[in-house]
């Protein structure tokens, strides 16, 4: 981490809640991280976990109602995003901050070319003229590494495949120059081979343009691979902050230690059995006053059902909720 | 392993699965998507065959072709001692109860207004004369296999999360005791801590019902769990077939080395020193496939002959059979015998 670095994006406290039907489910609780230039940040957690919900709250992304954004504040470009108007709001999105989502097939307008895609927010954030557009489209296309950029521009979203369309995602992205890339999933809907070319391009271009990036994944591997802090999700919570090294290497959550010992290897000795997180996810209804692990957790004793931990500091930059790391 | 050599449950000979594309005024035919372009392989009773590759390859199509959910369009199929490759859909009915599906897709594959217990109950009323009051009590025995309440079997599959919808599915598939059962992506729409719970089921039951799986899965970690021996496959055709351990150790085909690769590794000290073949471009298209090699156009190793001849499938090592033109000299003086 860069040091005495001012964080790029400040987050503090951020809730969520759903109004439902079955009544309210809070899908994120007070969730706090700040990310600094450069940074590459990982966020893990199941489906359900509020990893998505997070990010799409801070960008004002969610239809209200349903979702009400009930708290904290968010610190961007030295402004509260959760304060902005709607129409200020517009100028972040897809300005200083690029947005990748997991699905290449849906997010892109099947009736538009992939040109006309990439060229829209450089003509609305940064004024650009049509011809302008068309020359910094092309760059951009060459950038993520699609070859023949001046022919492909004229391309509909069905003429590429899953890995291009999402190098067009990503392109789109990046058109402004942002401060701050968020990428949901991005590789989710990818084979692996394909994953490997997006995670070598993301690498490549984090160092080209030195911009902050928050990965949204399930997949540990992919986290090891790419980020430099990890944060881990667990029932709209962070359960654990760390750089990555010293979270596989020193994971302080059960949690986490669950979920590392979880997924079998592909290379190394092999288990005969694998280890198993009994019981399900949460349901997240009602405010949490208790650790939302505790009933999948080991190490769970009568405080955890009474009381929801804090995050506690174990280390250096390296946080866990846990009552176990208190004092640590 | 044991002391005989176990006997193939289930062997298959040059299957081919090619599906018609109609196109034009008169829906006329133009050609043919190449889904599975004769595969051939055995599974042995009793063990697990991996068969992995990436989305398009016709992994999913082989599994449904294997047990006759397509009228497939040449090969042989052998299951059980029964050659069912040509027999007809209705007479397949009767042999349906020795082999088994389990869906990628629980949300999909359970009918949504029908109870658990109907759900599981379903192939016994329709293959077994067994009395109301036996089935239902056969029905709680199988949820009980598959770690499921019996106080649920009146509930609906909306009121049930992933894994134990996955479950339902496997109950209602261990139903009339088969003996061979295709797996079909089963923990690919499962969270991370749920899959193992799945994975750890099916060994269980494996051991306890003497199953022999077909466990088809684009997690080549996952598969190196739960695999006696891996088929890899690629646009239609296994390109290699391996037991485990020799697999990940020592990938022979240069697709078997690039996908392994292409695996992230959970473990960022290892991760960095990780030597990874990214390949170029993308899969062609199963409906016009690269002449020679299928994988001609991307081979980090090609030659001239993989443009000219499609390789054949050679036996380079001892139950390692590899498709490739790299192993054909190895393969002549091993005298490879053809799969």
């Amino acid at each position: 981490m860069p040091d005495g670095a001012l964080p790029v994006l400040d987050v503090r406290d951020l809730k969520t809640v759903f109004q439902t039907r079955g009544g309210e489910v809070h899908a994120v609780n007070d969730v706090s991280f700040d990310l600094r230039p450069g940074e590459l940040l990982g966020v893990v957690g199941e489906s359900g976990s509020g990893k998505s919900v997070t990010m799409m709250s801070l960008l004002g992304l969610l239809p209200s109602p349903p979702a009400d954004v009930r708290g904290g504040t968010v610190t961007f470009d030295g402004q509260d995003l959760l304060q902005l108007d709607p129409e200020g709001l517009r100028s972040v999105r897809g300005g200083k901050i690029g947005f990748v989502f997991q699905d290449p097939m849906t997010s892109l307008n099947p009736v538009f070319t992939v040109g006309m895609q990439i060229a829209e927010p450089l003509r609305k954030h940064m004024g650009m003229s049509k011809r302008e557009a068309a020359v910094r489209s092309k760059e951009l296309l060459e950038l993520v590494g699609i070859p023949d950029a001046d022919q492909r521009l004229q391309d509909y979203p069905h003429q590429f495949s899953g890995g291009m369309r999402q190098r067009v995602m990503i392109a789109i992205a990046l058109a402004c120059d942002p401060k701050v890339l968020i990428a949901d999933e991005p590789t989710t809907a990818l084979d692996v081979t394909i994953q490997a070319q997006i995670l070598e391009l993301m690498k490549d271009l984090r160092d080209k343009l030195g911009m902050a990036v928050i990965w949204i994944t399930h997949d540990l591997g992919v986290i090891a691979g790419i980020a430099d802090q990890v944060m881990v999700m667990y029932g709209g919570q962070v359960v654990e902050h760390a750089p990555v090294k010293e979270l596989f290497g020193n994971p302080g959550h059960p949690y986490t230690k669950a979920l590392l010992t979880t997924i079998p290897k592909i290379s190394g000795s092999r288990e005969k059995r694998l280890t198993i997180i009994e019981g399900q996810p949460p349901i997240l209804a009602g405010a949490p006053r208790a650790c939302p692990f505790r009933d999948r957790c080991d190490a769970a004793f009568d405080r955890c059902a009474v009381e929801n931990p804090a995050r506690y500091d174990v280390g250096e930059g390296h946080d866990v909720a846990c009552f176990h790391a208190e004092g640590l | 392993m044991l002391d005989q050599t176990p006997a193939p449950l289930v062997s298959v000979r040059d299957l081919k699965m090619h599906f018609p594309i109609y196109a034009g005024l008169f829906r006329r035919r133009v050609g043919e998507v190449k889904a599975v372009d004769g595969v051939s392989f055995d599974v042995m009773e009793g063990e697990t065959l991996g068969l992995v590759g990436e989305s398009g390859c016709g992994k999913s199509t082989c599994g449904r072709a294997v047990l006759r959910l397509y009228d497939i369009t040449s090969g042989e199929i052998e299951i059980d001692g029964r050659e069912i490759g040509a027999v007809p859909q209705p007479e397949l009915r009767t042999m349906r109860p020795t082999m088994q599906m389990v869906f990628q897709d629980p949300q999909a594959s359970l009918n949504p207004r029908m109870t658990v217990e109907a759900i599981i109950k379903e192939p016994l009323d329709e293959h077994t004369k067994l009395s109301e009051a036996e089935k239902r009590e056969k029905v709680a025995e199988l949820m009980d296999a598959v770690g499921l309440n019996r106080k649920f079997a009146k509930r609906y599959p909306h009121a049930f999360s992933g894994g134990q919808r996955q479950r339902i599915g496997i109950a209602r598939a261990l139903a009339l005791n088969p003996k061979f059962i295709v797996c079909d992506e089963p923990i690919a729409a499962l969270d991370v801590s749920i899959q193992a719970q799945v994975v750890n089921l099916l060994e269980d039951l494996q051991e306890k019902f003497g199953l022999t799986y077909l466990f088809i899965s684009h997690d080549l970690s996952m598969v190196r769990h739960i695999a006696t021996r891996v088929a890899v496959m690629y646009l239609g055709k296994v390109v290699e077939l391996s037991p485990r351990e020799a697999l990940y150790a020592e990938p022979l085909h240069p697709y078997t080395k690039a996908l392994l690769s292409a695996v992230p590794e959970p473990d960022p000290a290892l991760a960095t020193t990780k030597e990874r073949i990214i390949l170029q471009g993308d899969v062609p298209s199963p409906s016009n496939p690269p002449k020679g090699c299928n994988f001609c156009t991307r081979c980090p190793a090609v030659m001239d002959i993989c443009k000219q001849d499609e390789p054949k499938t050679h036996e380079v090592q001892p139950g390692r059979y590899v498709a490739c033109h790299l192993y054909n000299d190895t393969a002549e003086q091993t005298a490879g015998t053809e799969v």
